[in-house]
This record gives C-alpha cells, sequence and structure tokens, in this order.
C-alpha cells in the first residue's frame, strides 16, 4: 500500500531536503540549491498525478474502429509542469545573479558574515 | 462583431506585457519613462471602462483564444476584481506620474529602459491575478509578479547596498510562498480535475473535508499568507520597503500585498465557500489572533525605527493586520471592512511613501536623524505627510476612519467577549499609531533645522503626484460612494453568491 504512494513520498522527501537547506545553510548559493530541489520536487508531483495505470502516451493512434480506444495518461499535468520549469530556471537565474552582486558589494556570499557587517542585511 | 471593447479584458493584461520589451529597447531618460506611463493610463482607462460594465450589467466573461471554460482559459471581471483593477493601475499611473524625474536620482539612466520594462511586468502580474479565472494561469502571473518585483527592489542598490540582500530574502521567501500555492492548487487538480476557479467552487462540496483538499487548503492559505506578508510571514516586507527605490516602495506598498489579499479573498469565500472555510475549517480561528497579533505587535515596533520608509513598512504589516481581521470575522460587515481598507489604505501608504520619496529627493536620506526640521524646510511636503497621517490612525474625515468603523461594526456584530475585545485592541493599536506618527511630526516641527540647510521644497512634478494621493484620501474618506458601495456590493456578492 504504501509503495503505492512511492512518487508521492519521494515528492516530500525532497520538498523537505529542500526547505531545510533554504533555512540551515548560510552559504547563498547552497541557498539557491535547497530553493531549486525544492521547485522541483513540485515538478515530481504534478508528474506522478498525470500517470494513469497502464495508460500510454497521449498520442492519437489510427486503427480499426472496432477496437477498444487505448488508455491515454493524462498529459495536462505535464503541461503545466513545463511552465512551472521555466519558472523554476528564471528564478534561478535571477537568484544567482543577485548573488554575485552581493559578492562584489560585500565581498563573501556567507549571510552569517554579511549579517555581522554594520550595514549588513 | 470583434469591436475594441469586447477585447478589454485580455487587453488590461497584455498590453503592459507587450510594451514591456518595446520599453527595454529604449534608451535615455524620457522615452522608458513615457513609453510606460502610456501603458499604465491606458489599462487605467480600460479598468475603469470594465468596472462601469460590470456595475451596470454584471460579470464578464471572456474566453482566451475563444476555447470555452473549464477547458480554455477563463478571464472573469466581476466587481470586485474590477474595482482591483482600478486601484492597481490607478496607483500605478500616478505613482508613475512621480516617477519622471525622482527615478534618475536613484536608477542610473542606462538602465531606465530595463529597470521601466521590469515595472511594466510587475503590473503585468498584478492586474493579471485579478482578471484570471484560471487557478493556475494566477500563479503564472503570480510568478511574473514575484520575480520582477526582486529585481525592482534590488535596484535600489546605488543608495544603499543592503537593498541587494533584501532583494534576495525576499525571493527566497517568495518562492517559498508561491511553490506552497502551486502544491495546493496540484492538489486541488487531482481531486477535481479542473483548473477553473468557477468550476473548481462548483464541485467543492462533493470533494470537501477529504484529506488532499484539507492538504490543498493549508499549502494555499498558508503559500498566499507568506506572500501578503501576514504577521509572522513578514519578515521580507521591511527590507524590501526600506532599501527599494522610492516609487517602487510607493507602488508595492499599494498593491503587492493586496492582491495575494484578494486571492486569499477569492479562494476563502469562493472556492472553498463561507460554510466550509468558517464552519468546517475554522479558519477565523487560526486568522483572527495572527490578525491581531499582527496589528499590536508591528504598530509597536514601528515606534522604534529610526528610519521613516522603515517606520511606514511595519505600519504597512500592521494595516495587513486589520485587512484579515476583517475576512477572518466572517460577516458581510467584516469582508466590507476589509475591501474597503484594501482601497484605502492603498491610497493613503502610497501618498505617505510618495512624501518620503519628496524628502529623499531633497535631502537624500531617510533617517529621521537626517530629517530633523524637515517641516520648516519643506513645508508643503511634510504637510503633506502629516495629514496622510491622519488618515494612517483613522482620525474622522480621513479613508482610516471608515475603514476602522466598519471594522469596530463587524466585531461589535460578532458580539461576546472575543467582539469587545477586538474592539479594545483596534483602539489601543490606533493610539500606537498616533505615537509612531507624532515621531515623525516631533522630528519635523520641534527640531532645528542643521546648520548651513536652506529652505527647499521638492520640484512641482513630485509635490502633484503625492497631493493628488494626499487629497485623494480625503475625498474617499468624505465621499465614500465609490469605495464603501463598491465595497459593499462585492462583499454581498462574495457571502451569498459563494
Amino acid at each position: 500500500m504504501s509503495f503505492g504512494f512511492f512518487n508521492y513520498w519521494v515528492f516530500i522527501i525532497l520538498l523537505m531536503i529542500g526547505l531545510y537547506t533554504v533555512m540551515s545553510r548560510s552559504n547563498l548559493v547552497k541557498k539557491m540549491i535547497g530553493l531549486s530541489l525544492f521547485q522541483i520536487s513540485v515538478f515530481l508531483f504534478y508528474i506522478s498525478m498525470g500517470k494513469v495505470s497502464g495508460g500510454t502516451a497521449p498520442i492519437v493512434v489510427d486503427g480499426p474502429l472496432d477496437t477498444a480506444a487505448p488508455i491515454y495518461s493524462n498529459p495536462l499535468p505535464h503541461v503545466l509542469i513545463l511552465t512551472a520549469i521555466v519558472v523554476g530556471i528564471a528564478t534561478t537565474a535571477l537568484g544567482l545573479s543577485l548573488v554575485v552582486r552581493i559578492r562584489e558589494s560585500f565581498g563573501t556570499i556567507d549571510e552569517e558574515e554579511i549579517l555581522e557587517m554594520k550595514d549588513g542585511a | 462583431m470583434l469591436s475594441l471593447s469586447s477585447q478589454f479584458p485580455i487587453l488590461v493584461a497584455i498590453a503592459p506585457l507587450m510594451t514591456a520589451p518595446i520599453c527595454a529597447l529604449f534608451r535615455g531618460k524620457a522615452a522608458p519613462w513615457a513609453i510606460t506611463t502610456i501603458a499604465s493610463a491606458f489599462a487605467f482607462y480600460i479598468s475603469l471602462q470594465l468596472l462601469l460594465t460590470v456595475a451596470s450589467s454584471g460579470p464578464i466573461s471572456y474566453e482566451l483564444g475563444g476555447w470555452a471554460p473549464p477547458w480554455g482559459i477563463e478571464y472573469v471581471v466581476d466587481l470586485l476584481s474590477g474595482f482591483m483593477l482600478v486601484l492597481i493601475s490607478g496607483v500605478s499611473t500616478g505613482v508613475l506620474l512621480f516617477a519622471r524625474e525622482s527615478i534618475t536620482k536613484e536608477v542610473p539612466t542606462s538602465q531606465l529602459g530595463l529597470f521601466f520594462a521590469a515595472y511594466l511586468l510587475a503590473l503585468t502580474g498584478m492586474l493579471g491575478i485579478c482578471i484570471t479565472g484560471d487557478a493556475f494561469n494566477v500563479f503564472v502571473f503570480l510568478e511574473i509578479m514575484s520575480l520582477s518585483s526582486y529585481a525592482l527592489i534590488a535596484m535600489g542598490e546605488r543608495t544603499d547596498r543592503r537593498a541587494l540582500t533584501a532583494a534576495f530574502q525576499y525571493l527566497i521567501i517568495g518562492t517559498v510562498g508561491a511553490t506552497f500555492y502551486l502544491i495546493g492548487v496540484g492538489l486541488i487538480y487531482m481531486m477535481t480535475g479542473t483548473l477553473n476557479i468557477a468550476d473548481i467552487a462548483a464541485r467543492f462540496p462533493e470533494i470537501e473535508g477529504t484529506r488532499p483538499i484539507l492538504a490543498a487548503v493549508g499549502f494555499i492559505v498558508i503559500g498566499l499568507a507568506i506572500k501578503l506578508a501576514l504577521f509572522p510571514f513578514h519578515v521580507w516586507l521591511p527590507n524590501g520597503y526600506t532599501y527599494a527605490p522610492s516609487i517602487i516602495t510607493a507602488f508595492f506598498a499599494g498593491t503587492a500585498t493586496k492582491v495575494s489579499v484578494y486571492l486569499l479573498i477569492r479562494y476563502i469565500f469562493t472556492v472553498f465557500g463561507v460554510d466550509y472555510s468558517f464552519e468546517g475549517l475554522e479558519l477565523t480561528d487560526i486568522l483572527l489572533p495572527l490578525a491581531v497579533l499582527g496589528f499590536l505587535s508591528m504598530s509597536a515596533v514601528a515606534i522604534y525605527q529610526s528610519n521613516l520608509k522603515r517606520l511606514l513598512a511595519y505600519s504597512s504589516v500592521a494595516q495587513i493586520g486589520y485587512i484579515i481581521l476583517g475576512l477572518a470575522l466572517a460577516n458581510e460587515t467584516g469582508l466590507t471592512a476589509s475591501i474597503v481598507h484594501i482601497f484605502n489604505h492603498a491610497i493613503v501608504k502610497t501618498g505617505l511613501f510618495l512624501s518620503v520619496g519628496c524628502m529623499f529627493f531633497v535631502v537624500g536620506s531617510t533617517y529621521l536623524k537626517d530629517l530633523e526640521g524637515i517641516g520648516r524646510r519643506m513645508p508643503i511636503t511634510t504637510f503633506g505627510f502629516v495629514l496622510g497621517g491622519l488618515g494612517l490612525i483613522g482620525v474622522p474625515l480621513t479613508p482610516g476612519f471608515i475603514s476602522k468603523w466598519y471594522l469596530v461594526v463587524a466585531a461589535l456584530e460578532k458580539g461576546s467577549v472575543i467582539g469587545y475585545g477586538i474592539v479594545a485592541l483596534l483602539m489601543i493599536s490606533s493610539l500606537l499609531a498616533v505615537i509612531y506618527i507624532w515621531r515623525v511630526v516631533e522630528v519635523a516641527y520641534f527640531r532645528e533645522m542643521p546648520e548651513g540647510t536652506v529652505k527647499e521644497e521638492a520640484p512641482i512634478s513630485l509635490l502633484v503626484p503625492t497631493w493628488l494621493f494626499i487629497l485623494g484620501s480625503f475625498y474617499f474618506g468624505i465621499e465614500t460612494s465609490f469605495n464603501v458601495g463598491i465595497a459593499k456590493a462585492a462583499a454581498a456578492f462574495l457571502m451569498g453568491g459563494a
């Protein structure tokens, strides 16, 4: 039974690893890695939910009219997650470029060192 | 058949979206600003037309690409979303009038094209969230708004390098919030098989109370609470607002968090339904204490701030507390108070942040220690700030009074000890607002001007938009038929039509 939800367990575990990394690391690049993991786990969740057991790829096939129509997996969540992947890439790119600017400006990418500065965060 | 006015719902989101890349191509001081202002004013005009149509002939539904809902994406304008569209595009246009001169001091001229492109994208995101009737489309627009706002906040770097760390912090927290929302939408899609908000709402009673839906409600409410800076998820807001360029702070203070409040109202009242939200789930028990703690603690924290922008930012978090309190009371008057306060606070806070922008333009700092004697140095600006401050406190004849009046009535309608307690706490919070506004007044009027400073007013192009918001706030505090009238009708629709 619990194996039936294997993908969902993995999704939650990845989500939590990502969130924990974001909260526990003071290195800003490691925070971004955690954030990416956090977002990517949601992709797995959407992809798993589109799967129909025994279903094939949703492509219309020509065949004799009397054969039963094949079962298709639901393609919509996959399409949705393509959009979310783009959003994830944009977030990572923007976050990393902010880290570059922080490095240029503060000379470090360690959150604790920045906090210790007089005009830190 | 294909008249322009039938395409208004899509134009309101598409106009700023399509203008953004064009704007990014232009260089120089004037061109990007002029293009942005025209696009924003155009969106404002369309929003007004849409609101008038909705008010006279009921909600508008627009099918994107001709695909009928629930398969295609549907854009819906009803009273509440029309009201939000007018508010957002109106605040944006007013702030842009202020931007022409003020922004040249804060952002390098070579980057103005890209700066205004990001501004237009943020505007697109906000308008899109309000107009779309599709749960996943909301996520896309939410991210368009958020990603451009991270970049815009980081543009304050030239004044204070902490803008970078503030933007990074907002990026981390904002992404977590948006991802929670995405998980919630996924769970709802799993259970209903649809993403159209009206369709979800229709199917919701069959599946309410199941475990995935409980999880979905949790993820969506927490995700949106992070986005709207509900106490204790507000940590990103004071930093972001303090270090962003003046016009960005003024624009976001009026609109960014309000859009998320709008979404929360949509989900609680339209999708989950009043009965399930407040009787099945008892969301009041979660939202009410957070709202009350929020406005009390944040008003108190605001008193101790040394930076005027940060002081107003904490006050914004407190005002979010009032708005959430109204909807947590779960009666029609409370919801009216929430919607009215979204509008009133947007006008008042934008006016206040703009007058702080005038002070920054002349003095080059927003720290209270640098603003001593500012009342004699910049009398017109400071007087505007004081009038706006009265609106924040809730003195009669100001819009703050109207929203607090409805909040008090709603709390009394709830009755019992809790209701009376809330009224007392509202009074205490208003007194705290008197203290933090008085601190500014004291610094501005009762301290000597620093040696060597002369009387110097902000240029007229900054003063006119500032006073437009300040006088506008008084207009809507006295002649309330527009804001209260629409809020009442929208609240009745949401409570009854759920």
